[in-house]
């Protein structure tokens, strides 16, 4: 307890020290930051002898290498090109298929877990819609949704660019907050949106809102978009406004989800599919754009060398050691 | 109050990243707080979301009556809480469950039977319909041939009430191989989600808390 | 009566939604909207039901003086001090500025997003202890793994790039290829079977032949 104790004030005084004094982003130079990539790679060289010498390293190595490997790329600078995928291309297309004052409904369906995927995807996606003049309607499934929403628009706003064109809460933009009960309220959306949003998330009447009031329901929206971190989700929103209603749906997962939408996307039931971080990335890329997605994928691309190093290392162990073990059983 | 808030986000960030040197008081008490935040956070926007805004909004100003009758079942839910009437809570239960049997019924038949099967029936050297044959190019036929055998194959797999033997048993087999890699991709991707997720913390950890990144 | 009331329920609305998808007009649009506002609040008292059940643990708990005691006395401490912020906020306590919004950024985020986030740990070491190509099956699994992991971020091209490699079997074309052919076609097999078990299983349970979310009497 007293070494757990003396641990904690370590951290402590650590993080004062580097709150207080180190007032300037860290930044490594181009060869700074290939030394440390070489570094890293002896590392992992010492850890293959130790592993095929039939000494497993501990779990905290691992944890430590993972750690290194999303945290010090951070500092680095290195550049990557970025390939957009067909389902993300598709995803782009269909948005900039759609004229000037279309309308375009958001559902916002994570909480804060998923945030570092979705989030990019969201601001994007906005920025995207802004530039084109399309007009937005934001709802949620999932309580925690219309606020991750409220911060990517808000963030976006602040963009010189979207920020000139002076757009206005009610009549360019609406946030129509969450409503509880996942799917049916998409299947009440589909003949009367006002029944499941009697008021905006600030509690304006619904009629109030000159967005709102030539829009019923599915058929008077053009585009949907669907950002996804479970149940309810992308899955609902094509059983019901998809194949139900018919509408043009657009979905943005989480990379744990999102090999189970390739079904659908195959089917022409999703117009296009953003997974995970890289598709935040490549969204990104194709819409122009730098956000948290790009600046990730460093990191991601490390965290990515370092798991299949590892697997490379434990494979290669098993079968010296099965080799050996039939060398033996020889002799 | 901020700035005060970012401490305190770090502090239980790091208590729950302790637990991978070992379990340990921060770790513990971290914990606790996320159990007790997380029920107390559902309870309050299922209170002013769903009470407040939809029964006693919807009975006090638009007059809709009929909403006492899902007040009343959701009180039998909360009975369940009392052992000698906890019975009771099979009624709203039951209507959970009707509920969403009915709607999974249509529904899941709708879009994950028949629109997947559509989708997999389809002409296979063709770019569509009433195209003239070998009109798709060839890697397209080829990516056809493979989606339509693989999910023939991959369904003959899970077929467990007949043996797997003889042709029976080739098919299943390539089923299996097809649902292998289909975990491998998914796996990949899970991977990359778990990082993503670690990345974001370490944002704001280096960058959002202690600066230290543009 | 106990066992039959809940059966007739559990058929009443059943067939009503089954029949509101084909005849979605009056009275079963009226019981379809009905019903599903009802499923909502119902849906909110399952919710609140196991925020209470966790706090009558965690007061059992303390009154036992069981080991870990003080840690339940954190839990009810924080679960009453988010709730009474929430209920005295009102209607609007998830405006930007307000101490439930504070709570929701500061205390509730950081939680959460942490808990997943360490998955990335696990994931990793599990990967290096146990992730083995012993058999045709499971060397399978790791190459398609391994395709996914490295050609789907931007150093996958760059090595394949300095490796001179011909671009139509660059790693990312290959991921792409994997997740929109053999894995649509993994995932539209079993996405299928499910789904056959969803129906199949639906209909068991609006017949009453499948009893079992009763319980025991």
């Amino acid at each position: 307890m007293k070494k757990e104790f003396l641990v904690y004030i370590g951290i402590l005084i650590l993080a004062i020290i580097l709150y207080f004094f180190v007032t300037e982003p860290v930044t490594f130079s181009p060869t700074v930051s290939l030394i440390i990539i070489g570094l890293i790679g002896l590392a992992l060289v010492l850890i293959f002898v130790r592993t095929i010498m039939g000494k497993l390293v501990g779990r905290r190595t691992v944890f430590s290498f993972v750690a290194i490997s999303v945290v010090v790329p951070f500092f680095m600078t290195v550049e990557q090109p970025i390939q957009t995928s067909p389902e993300v291309q598709s995803l782009y297309q269909a948005v900039l298929d759609l004229k000037p004052g279309s309308k375009v409904l958001v559902s916002f369906d994570y909480d804060p877990p998923s945030a570092p995927e979705l989030q990019p995807m969201a601001e994007t996606f906005f920025s995207l819609c802004l530039e084109r003049d399309l007009r937005i309607i934001i709802m949620g499934l999932w309580p925690q949704g219309p606020q991750q929403a409220e911060m990517a628009l808000q963030k976006v706003m602040d963009e010189p660019a979207i920020a000139s064109k002076n757009y206005r809460y009610g009549i360019d933009y609406v946030n129509l907050g969450f409503q509880v009960g996942n799917e049916f309220v998409i299947q009440r959306m589909g003949d009367d949106i006002s029944s499941m949003f009697q008021t905006d998330y600030y509690g304006t009447p619904y009629d109030s809102l000159p967005l709102m009031r030539n829009i019923t329901n599915f058929s008077n929206i053009d585009f949907s978009f669907n950002l996804s971190a479970g149940y309810p989700g992308t899955v609902e929103w094509v059983q019901v406004a998809v194949d139900r209603y018919g509408v043009d749906l657009g979905a943005g997962n989480t990379a744990v989800q999102a090999p189970q939408m390739y079904p659908y996307l195959r089917a022409g039931q999703l117009k296009g599919l953003l997974g995970g971080l890289n598709g935040a990335a490549e969204f990104e890329k194709a819409a122009g754009r730098i956000g948290k997605g790009t600046k990730f994928m460093v990191s991601q691309s490390f965290s990515h060398v370092i798991v299949i190093a590892f697997i490379i290392i434990g494979n290669a162990a098993f079968f010296l050691g099965e080799r050996r073990r039939k060398e033996e059983v020889v002799e | 109050m901020d700035a005060i808030g970012l401490w305190i986000g770090a502090f239980l960030t790091l208590g729950i990243m302790s637990f991978l040197y070992k379990d340990n008081p921060w770790y513990k008490l971290s914990e606790s707080i996320f159990v007790g935040v997380s029920a107390g956070y559902w309870f309050i926007t299922l209170f002013w979301d769903s009470i407040y805004s939809k029964f006693y909004i919807g009975v006090s100003q638009e007059g809709d009556n009929y909403l006492y009758v899902g007040a009343i079942l959701g009180l039998m839910m909360l009975m369940r809480l009392i052992p000698k009437v906890g019975w009771i809570s099979r009624w709203p239960l039951a209507f959970i469950v009707g509920a969403i049997s009915g709607f999974y019924l249509i529904n899941y038949f709708s879009s994950n039977i028949m629109r997947q099967v559509a989708n997999t029936v389809m002409p296979l050297f063709s770019t569509d319909y009433g195209q003239s044959l070998f009109s798709a190019s060839v890697g397209t036929i080829i990516d056809n041939i493979l989606v339509a055998g693989g999910t023939f194959a991959g369904l003959v797999y899970f077929f467990f009430s007949k043996e797997h033997k003889g042709a029976f048993g080739a098919t299943a087999k390539v089923g299996i191989w097809v649902i292998m890699v289909t975990f491998g991709a998914t796996f990949g991707y899970t991977v990359m989600s778990r990082m993503s997720l670690l990345i974001g913390r370490m944002d704001f950890i280096f960058g959002d808390w202690l600066g230290l990144i543009k | 009566m106990r066992r039959e009331v809940p059966l007739i329920i559990t058929a009443v609305v059943g067939i009503v939604f089954v029949i509101q998808y084909f005849i979605p007009h009056y009275p079963f649009n009226q019981l379809n909207s009905w019903f599903s506002d009802w499923f909502s609040i119902i849906g909110a008292c399952a919710i609140w039901l196991g925020a209470l059940n966790l706090i009558k643990i965690s007061a059992d708990k303390i009154y036992r003086k069981r080991a870990g005691w003080g840690y339940a006395v954190v839990i009810i401490l924080s679960f009453l001090v988010i709730t009474l912020i929430g209920l005295f906020e009102g209607e609007s306590f998830r405006d930007f500025g307000t101490k439930f919004d504070w709570m929701y950024r500061f205390v509730y985020t950081p939680l959460a997003s942490t808990m997943f986030a360490l998955l990335a740990f696990f994931v990793a070491s599990a990967s290096y202890r146990a992730f083995r190509a012993r058999n045709l099956e499971a060397t399978l699994l790791l190459l398609a793994a391994f395709f996914v992991m490295i050609g789907r971020v931007p150093v996958g091209d760059a090595i394949a790039m300095k490796l001179s490699i011909p671009e139509v079997i660059y790693p990312s074309g290959v991921a792409v290829w994997i997740m929109n052919v053999i894995n649509a076609a993994g995932q539209r097999a079993i996405l299928i079977g499910i789904a056959l078990g969803i129906v199949s299983t639906s209909v068991r349970v609006i017949l009453g032949i499948e009893r079992s979310y009763l319980g025991g009497d």
